[in-house]
């Protein structure tokens, strides 16, 4: 290894990937309010869809959450290589003197800050339209906060893996939605075992070592697989 | 390398492997039929009826059996990925190709076959029990590998790409278990479980497992028949395979 | 023997499930013998063009 190498190091690889999805994500602003909405209709579907009665929706709550949480992710899914991929850039990246799973890991965090985190925000608001107690939307929004990073990391191993694939979008939900499984359990299930008095410290910290374990091998997964669909 | 390795080695090419596998069909399916009539037999008259579930419990011979199978292809073909990663061969990713089909198949008798086990036990054809719900999530799976093996057109892209989704895939199926028991049991305690199958008696247990022996029999015959066909699709260019339709 | 295809009442179950599970087996053997046959006919196809171009060189 030369001593002028001029790789890039790990943490300004992340910083300018990160810093440059953001300054993409404000030029589309519209997307990502579009994704964030459709949080909240589909939460509100079910209310219609079921009945209004205030005691089985405060029972279901944390599940509509969970569940909206999830499909507005993998609307926003998408977007994290799509535009990357079609003008060429993604590959452009991949050879770049700077380590992929660095740079994979800004764009991950980016995304999750522009669809993940307002989410965070958005979903007290649905907590309440299901008669949530406030404790009770403090550990939604701490479930989701520990989840929706992982349902992002899940998000872009699968993304990249279907780059270049024919069918799109659905096929994406195919393959993500059965990985995300564990993560819809432990988290709705935090918020059910919290208004069931029986805590959720199990369910958090599980959701917690889950989110280690993603950022540990996620980036290197999602850098396999984004090398792969260049092949 | 010790010359017992590179024996070995030399069947990882398809050409090399085509006939061996042929070779080896008809032993494993042979052997496939065999066991299942003698597992058959223990099931139906041999294995005493169940007190408490009659004569519906015998379902169980083939259910169980399914569900292992469900899993264990799963592993197989983890494995297979796996190595098609590592040591870059069509061959091994060839084999992961084949055995997917033929655990979906499992997976949904499984599920299947449980759901008619659990309308009689139970009264309801779906219930929410652990092992059902994986193995719901584990046919998902399956479908999932299989369609973007379908959606990518370059045969080694879609190699690599369907050996990353097998491996994530295999990671998350203990995960998956894990997390599936742990609602199961938080919500409706252990009363409704398949799981909790009738007390064995051991002959009831030696029929689910010579079946077990057959379902994993057939399997391999099924896979190696698979990859044989897989083979000749994708080897079309080569000189061996025009030889063969000569 | 009708007593013990009844199955103790419980006929309908257990017959569907064995019945499922031979229909999914027979339908995989169609399904393999398909294939195989699909490839050869393929290779067939590919050997004649071959043999055009043998001819054609």
């Amino acid at each position: 290894m030369q001593t002028d190498d001029p790789t890039m190091s790990v943490s300004s690889a992340l910083v300018w990937a990160c810093r440059r999805d953001l300054y993409l994500a404000a030029r589309s602003r519209a997307e990502l309010a579009v994704v964030l909405l459709f949080f909240l209709l589909v939460a509100s579907l079910f209310p219609l869809a079921v009945s209004p009665d205030p005691t089985l929706l405060r029972a279901i709550a944390p599940g509509i959450a969970w569940v909206a949480a999830l499909l507005a992710t993998l609307l926003g899914l998408p977007r994290l290589f799509a535009a990357d991929w079609a003008d060429g850039t993604l590959e452009q990246i991949l050879l770049a003197p700077a380590p992929l799973p660095a740079l994979i890991a800004g764009k991950v965090l980016a995304h999750w800050l522009v669809t993940g985190l307002p989410l965070l925000l958005l979903a007290p608001l649905a907590g309440l339209q299901f008669g949530l107690a406030a404790d009770a939307i403090g550990i939604l929004v701490a479930s989701l906060a520990l989840g929706t990073p992982i349902l992002s990391w899940l998000g872009a191993t699968t993304a990249a893996l279907t780059l270049g694939a024919r069918g799109g979008a659905s096929l994406l939900a195919l393959l993500v939605l059965p990985l995300a499984v564990p993560v819809l359990i432990f988290g709705a299930g935090a918020v059910e075992s919290f208004a069931a008095g029986i805590g959720a410290e199990a369910h958090l910290s599980l959701l917690g070592a889950g989110l280690i374990l993603v950022w540990v091998f996620g980036p290197f997964a999602a850098a396999l697989a984004v090398r792969i669909a260049h092949e | 390398m010790m010359t017992t390795g590179s024996f070995w080695f030399q069947f990882a090419s398809p050409a090399r492997f085509y006939p061996l596998a042929g070779r080896m069909i008809p032993w494993f399916g042979g052997a496939a039929v065999l066991l299942s009539l003698v597992g058959l037999y223990i099931g139906f008259f041999v294995a005493p009826t169940d007190w408490q579930q009659g004569e519906s419990y015998r379902i169980i011979f083939i259910h169980v059996p399914a569900a292992w199978m469900a899993m264990f292809v799963y592993l197989v073909m983890a494995f297979w990925a796996a190595l098609s990663l590592v040591l870059n061969t069509r061959l091994s990713a060839m084999m992961a190709q084949a055995l997917a089909p033929t655990g979906a198949m499992f997976a949904f008798v499984s599920l299947w076959t449980g759901a008619f086990w659990g309308r009689p036990t139970w009264g309801t054809y779906w219930v929410w029990d652990a092992r059902l719900t994986s193995t719901l999530i584990l046919l998902f799976l399956y479908l999932g590998f299989i369609a973007l093996r379908a959606s990518i057109d370059d045969p080694r892209r879609a190699d690599r790409a369907c050996a990353l989704l097998a491996l994530v895939g295999a990671v998350n199926v203990p995960i998956i278990y894990f997390s599936v028991q742990w609602w199961n049991t938080l919500h409706q305690g252990a009363s409704v479980s398949l799981t909790a199958a009738p007390k064995m008696a051991e002959t009831m247990l030696a029929g689910m497992l010579v079946m077990g022996l057959a379902a994993w029999a057939y399997t391999i015959a099924a896979a190696l028949h698979r990859v044989r066909s897989i083979i000749l699709e994708r080897e079309a260019h080569a000189r061996w395979t025009r030889e063969l339709v000569r | 023997m009708i007593e013990w295809l009844s199955m103790g009442g419980y006929a309908y179950y257990v017959w569907m499930s064995y019945g499922a599970l031979a229909i999914a087996i027979v339908a995989e053997l169609f399904a393999l013998a398909g294939r195989r046959r699909r490839a050869l006919e393929q290779l067939a196809e590919h050997a004649q063009e071959d043999a055009f171009e043998e001819q054609a060189a």
